[in-house]
């Protein structure tokens, strides 16, 4: 804050600050507080503003009683497995193709970058309808392993594009030594250069994380049975079968779908903005 | 030493010829068998008649642009097509207008403040998009929402029992407000950023010289920021003009799907629920076309910086 700034300034300023907190905050503390609320006082038709009437029973509600099929227990598994194993598999194959992109001179480098900028670009939206197709034709439709690779391959380009960085930042020298000490080209990469990249890793693999566990349109499509939904669509079809009613227990799914990523989110967020903006600059 | 080091460099260099290759193997399938080849196979059921029949395994037959033909002479398509163009411009240039604002406030504000908004921004963001809208049509339910609450005992207007969801223009209004609610923060973040990157003495001294604070964005700020609001502009209109999760779940919600399906919904409405595979692929080409060239500044952009 400037020392010249007057006052009534400052005050409009400051007050400006807390409708924009407030602005931001508000539908999350109303997701957490329709969740704490018995379903009755939910639909009172003066709302309650804080949880007066504190319960946990909607979260045993939504984990325990399944509406008709609509059951969170087996969404929530195949969630966790399907994040979890795009988030091992895109670390290390995109670990690898950092390497080749980076430590490496060869034909046709430059024509794979840009491949890979432009895989981003393609709309999820365009593609359901042949990755459909495609799946079905390998008998992946509904299987763990065929959601997982469409995660992997949606993901793939940026964990490559964003750790390609990362490894460009770690001198060579420190492998050309290990290598005069007598380590294999591969073995200084394992033992050298993947110790470094720590923060690397942790930013795409949080990125590669919130995708997956967010997903919803292949989600949609490729897991079309009832018992091999994610919880994306978990959460769209609960809101469904209960015609939107049972708000108390729709927040407390809710509440349960957004926490892990608003931990990781809070973990890494520093780097997604400042990234694109010094880049931004510098060109 | 050095040059032993140089030897050494040079000939794991020839002898790991093969090595890069190897190393781009697991990425390379995975991406060329989920991505490459759907877009492939998407552009020939484009040229392909494919419908109910043919799912059930009937042989496609071709009829090359007949799908096309189809769809940019179905008025269906271009109502589509111009409410999503419409939508995507009324999302951006709320988006823009608000991030920048809001950035710009953030630069003038003490600690403590600043901490406030970035927390509240953060948690914004951080809402995966089902969540976020799921919970913002509770915000909007009819019976027991609390914005019709609010609108109705605080400021007296009649909004008891008012359906938000049930009509075209009101629908895209919730719909506005979660999409911007959701990517404010990013626009706010990316822009302060860059924002702190604009020297501060070249502000002091054009201060010094009697500019207003109009003029010192207009001519210092604006033109520092300008590449990262280009970008910005850029990702927010791709991104959009494709929404596809907050509009079929606020479809799931409102209970209405006429009239307020964007292209991405289409898309979904006329292959998968519809069966026509044909002319659903034919749309989908058109959009990856429409993306593409929309990204073509984004990708050559990025890659200056990249060899910079």
């Amino acid at each position: 804050m400037r020392d010249h700034t007057k006052l009534p300034v400052r005050v409009l300023m400051s007050s400006l600050a807390v409708i924009v907190f407030v602005f931001s905050t508000f539908p999350v503390y109303w997701m957490l507080n329709s969740a704490l609320l018995p379903t009755s006082a939910v639909q009172d038709s003066t709302p309650h503003f804080w949880p007066d009437q504190f319960t946990l029973r909607n979260f045993v509600t939504v984990v325990t009683e399944p509406s008709g099929s609509i059951e969170f227990l087996p969404a929530l598994s195949t969630s966790v497995i399907v994040t979890v194993s795009t988030v091992v598999f895109a670390l290390f194959f995109a670990f690898f193709a950092a390497l080749a992109l980076t430590r490496f001179r060869f034909k046709s480098r430059r024509t794979l970058i840009v491949l890979l900028l432009v895989a981003q670009m393609i709309p999820a939206e365009a593609m359901i309808v042949s990755v459909f197709r495609v799946l079905d034709g390998w008998a992946l439709i509904n299987t763990i392993i065929g959601l997982t690779l469409v995660y992997l391959a949606t993901v793939l380009p940026f964990t490559i594009w964003t750790l390609r960085g990362f490894v460009g930042g770690i001198p060579i020298e420190l492998e050309e030594a290990a290598m005069v000490d007598g380590c294999s080209r591969m073995g200084a990469f394992f033992r050298v250069t993947l110790p470094l990249l720590g923060p690397g890793l942790t930013a795409t693999g949080v990125f590669a994380f919130i995708q997956a566990w967010n997903e919803f349109t292949f989600a949609l499509v490729v897991m079309n049975k009832p018992d091999t939904r994610t919880l994306p669509v978990w959460l769209n079809a609960f809101v469904q079968a209960t015609q939107a009613t049972d708000w108390a227990a729709i927040m407390a799914g809710s509440t349960l779908m957004a926490i892990p990523v608003i931990i990781f989110f809070l973990l890494v967020q520093g780097r997604m903005a400042s990234g694109i903006a010094a880049g931004a600059v510098k060109g | 030493m050095t040059l032993a080091l140089r030897g050494r460099r040079l000939s794991s260099r020839r002898r790991g010829e093969l090595l890069p290759y190897l190393l781009l193997i697991p990425a390379g399938i995975v991406i060329l068998a989920l991505t490459g080849w759907p877009l492939l196979q998407l552009l020939i059921i484009s040229f392909q008649e494919f419908g109910r029949a043919q799912i059930f395994g009937a042989a496609p037959g071709w009829v090359w642009f007949e799908n096309y033909a189809d769809v940019l002479t179905d008025p269906v398509f271009w109502q589509v097509l111009g409410r999503s163009i419409l939508f995507a411009l009324v999302n951006v240039v709320t988006t823009m207008l608000l991030g920048v604002l809001i950035a710009l406030l953030m630069t003038r504000l003490n600690k403590g403040f600043k901490l406030l908004v970035s927390a509240g921004l953060l948690l914004a963001w951080a809402m995966p998009p089902i969540t976020a809208t799921v919970v913002w049509g509770w915000l909007f339910d009819t019976q027991s929402g609390v914005v019709n609450y609010v609108l109705s005992t605080v400021f007296g207007l009649d909004f008891i029992g008012h359906s938000w969801l049930i009509e075209p223009l009101s629908f895209f209004f919730v719909a506005t407000v979660i999409i911007t609610w959701q990517s404010v923060p990013f626009v706010a973040f990316t822009t302060f950023a860059g924002l702190t990157q604009v020297p501060g003495e070249v502000l002091e001294a054009a201060e010094l010289d009697g500019s207003t604070g109009l003029q010192r964005f207009r001519f210092i700020t604006f033109p520092y920021i300008r590449p990262v609001l280009l970008v910005l502009l850029l990702l927010q209109i791709i991104w959009d003009m494709r929404v596809f999760p907050q509009i079929k779940a606020l479809q799931s919600i409102g209970g209405i799907s006429a009239d307020t399906s964007t292209i991405g919904v289409y898309i979904y409405n006329v292959s998968i629920a519809g069966g026509d595979l044909g002319a659903g692929g034919a749309i989908a080409v058109i959009l990856v076309i429409v993306m593409m060239a929309l990204s073509a500044y984004y990708i050559r952009s990025t890659l200056r910086q990249d060899e910079a």
